[in-house]
């Protein structure tokens, strides 16, 4: 199924909650973020779309939109086909419902966006920090990260090459 | 054995120090203490072909068992810290081999956030190997180089009365 | 009491008390394959769960690639995994090639397959190595390094590198192929192919080797994909999947090979040892593949003109290679300008990690290093 056809059949029974089909070198399906997970569910468990993976999750910074764009890329082993729905989220206040739910997959991909980028997964069994310590300050992957001059002691510039 | 057998007394006058210093450096037993892609040359190192254990030089799993920390690999700052607390499970006299770029200064990774610009911030340092990765021959001179550095120790030194105070306390 | 894996007699004798016991595996542990620590909860032998505890070496390159533009980043792909480097090379120049919509020349197509095969080849020979070390043989490692460095060699022919190549430039290769480097690398099949029987004999069927790997840790197909598992470890839970066969790039489609799956054939399908015998078949795959370009390599340039200043249109492009780990998936974010917006890195470490924790439980505290072993996790592919 293409990405056209797969937006109409989205758009009618989703309505309002499915956007635009961002066309572009891979044609993508936008989604309000309230919506994601019927969104999900109905394409893993429609037997005609069987999208039974979710190969990868990621988030995208856009300061000059003032958004978070999570954008999902999902596969289906049974059809060999494969889709990609994006989901805008406020920069200030990043909060979204979780697909851990769909995919279990979901658990460590949204704990990774999360620890990079600060997106907030309602939902999740499991939100912390998975790939920085604990205790790290600040999330690095937003493009207006500042790095720590300092983490425990250690200071993070080395003053001579040699 | 030969050798052996057709002097069987013989005697080698040597310095103590030196006598010390050759077991020490003959039987070196590193850590396997992989950080990244440097620990896959440092596997090869001690694989059939470079095979340094010729030197001597044998993994081991533990740091209590351990003389020689080879830091092999990108350090973040995540794991700088544990790094320091297996240093100091080593027991004396340790010595620490920093091998490839990235843990001599930080190397490609010094863009990097969540990355120490190098081991010696963390721990001392006796070798450095430069390379990204160094070569089973580069980690084999620097080993011999540690080697030769260790020849130079002196253990038996006439102390001063107030170095031996300043020893004790 | 029935656990997961086993069925367990737990013995109390009466008034004794027991507890569970946590335990730190890691970061530093000979078996882990770099720095990865399992906090894992232990009722005397048995395993309740064994939670991993990743990011020991974030080197956070996804950040670098914002920073040193599309050109730059090919030596740090090489760093995302550097057991098998040539397919993150090739994953990073065709997403790049496929934003800026440039074509490669079809011997520099040749020249990657080759390059990536050999790579795919030396990777899982230190993967089954390890594993047998692992599991404590350690004679297979020192056969399978012996036979990594011939590799080695030919790749430094090829590139100048032992392990961190940067052979791939957008738009081709650095180098053509040496002289006389086919008829060395033909001559390295030769002796290589009938090593893998001679390996199968020392290693794989030994009994103490098949009792520690048959129906442990069975991932059932469904969790495979519902935990996003890919390559070698979907393929053992038997699901015929290869991004080479099924999703064709490069010029794979012109090349004949199969899909080796798990089959269960000590076990049940999906247990470690059949991660581990796909792995040993996917080499007499790649070398058939080898075979086939070698013979067939066209002439030609190998580099296609891209200009120093490399600014592909503002968008953003998905490509999938078949890296040894499996499906590796390579999205890139152009804001148009010489730098990329994002870049972000799928890999199937990453994900199979996350199944350690739900397949563990129950099984017993020494198994968990045949599963990591049977998983060939690589540290900076899980945390970049």
């Amino acid at each position: 199924m293409d990405a056209a056809a797969l937006h109409q059949t989205l758009q009618a029974r989703f309505g309002d909650a499915i956007g635009t089909l961002e066309s572009g070198m891979e044609p993508a399906i936008r989604v309000a973020p309230a919506a994601i997970v019927g969104v999900c569910t109905y394409l893993k468990t429609d037997p005609a779309l069987g999208f039974d993976c979710l190969s990868n999750q990621s988030g995208v910074d856009y300061p000059a939109r003032h958004e978070i764009e999570v954008v999902y890329h999902l596969i289906s082993y049974r059809l060999r086909h494969a889709c990609i729905l994006k989901v805008g989220v406020p920069r200030d206040n990043p909060a979204m419902p979780s697909v851990a739910g769909v995919w279990r997959t979901a658990i460590w991909q949204e704990r990774e966006i999360f620890d990079l980028l600060g997106v907030v997964f309602d939902g999740h069994p499991d939100l912390r920090r998975i790939l920085l310590p604990e205790d790290w300050v600040g999330h690095p992957l937003r493009k207006d990260f500042v790095e720590p001059t300092e983490y425990h002691g250690i200071s993070t510039k080395r003053e001579s090459m040699l | 054995m030969s050798l052996l057998n057709t002097m069987p007394e013989f005697t080698v006058t040597t310095k103590i120090d030196e006598m010390l210093n050759w077991t020490r450096k003959s039987s070196l037993w590193y850590m396997l203490f992989g950080l990244a892609c440097c620990a896959i040359e440092m596997m090869q190192t001690g694989g059939p072909r470079s095979d340094l254990d010729r030197f001597g030089a044998v993994p081991r799993a533990t740091p209590r068992q351990s003389d020689l920390m080879i830091v092999a690999g990108t350090l973040t700052l995540k794991m700088a810290l544990r790094t320091k607390v297996l240093y100091d499970q080593m027991p004396d006299p340790k010595y620490v081999i920093s091998m490839g770029s990235c843990s001599n200064c930080g190397g490609l990774f010094q863009l990097a956030y969540s990355v120490c610009d190098g081991v010696d911030k963390v721990i001392p340092v006796d070798v450095y190997v430069p390379g990204c990765p160094p070569r089973p021959e580069s980690l084999t001179e620097g080993l011999l180089k540690l080697q030769e550095k260790m020849m130079q120790e002196k253990w038996l030194v006439r102390r001063s009365g107030a170095e031996l105070a300043a020893a004790e306390a | 009491m029935s656990l997961g894996g086993y069925d367990v007699e737990v013995q109390r004798p009466g008034g004794l008390a027991t507890e569970e016991m946590t335990l730190n595996m890691g970061p530093q542990h000979p078996s882990t394959h770099g720095v990865l620590r399992f906090i894992v909860k232990a009722d005397g032998e048995v395993m309740r769960e064994a939670i991993p505890d990743v990011g020991y070496l974030h080197r956070s390159i996804e950040k670098i690639a914002e920073k040193v533009g599309y050109h730059g980043f090919m030596p740090y792909t090489d760093r995302v995994d550097y057991v098998a480097a040539m397919p993150c090379n090739q994953g990073w120049a065709m997403v790049s090639e496929k934003l800026a919509g440039i074509e490669v020349p079809r011997r520099a197509e040749y020249c990657r397959v080759i390059a990536c095969e050999l790579n795919r080849i030396a990777s899982h020979l230190l993967s089954v190595g390890s594993m047998g070390m692992d599991i404590g043989a350690y004679t297979p490692f020192t056969h399978a390094l012996r036979e990594r460095e011939y590799i080695n060699d030919l790749l430094e022919d090829l590139c100048g590198a032992r392990l961190t190549f940067n052979y791939m430039r957008i738009g081709g290769v650095a180098w053509d192929l040496p002289p006389e480097w086919v008829p060395k690398a033909v001559a390295f099949l030769d002796r290589f192919e009938p090593l893998i029987d001679e390996y199968n004999a020392l290693i794989s069927y030994n009994k103490i080797y098949v009792e520690r790997l048959a129906n442990v840790a069975v991932i059932t197909a469904e969790e495979a994909i519902d935990y996003n598992l890919v390559g070698p470890n979907l393929r053992g839970s038997g699901v015929k999947f290869d991004v080479r066969k099924d999703l064709p790039y490069s010029v794979y489609p012109e090349f004949e090979f199969d899909v080796p799956i798990g089959s269960g054939e000590v076990g049940t399908v999906g247990d470690c040892f059949d991660r581990y015998m796909v792995r040993i078949n996917e080499m007499k795959e790649s070398c058939r593949i080898l075979r086939q370009a070698l013979a067939g390599v066209p002439e030609g340039s190998v580099l296609a003109k891209v200009p120093r200043k490399f600014k592909p249109p503002a968008g953003d492009a998905y490509v999938r290679v078949e890296s040894a780990r499996g499906d590796m998936g390579w999205y890139c974010v152009s804001d148009g300008s010489e730098y990329p917006h994002r870049v972000k890195i799928r890999t199937g470490s990453f994900t199979a990690t996350s199944i350690i924790d739900k397949v563990s439980r129950g099984l017993m505290l020494a198994d968990l290093i045949a599963v990591v072993a049977s998983f060939d996790l690589v540290a900076p592919e899980i945390d970049r």
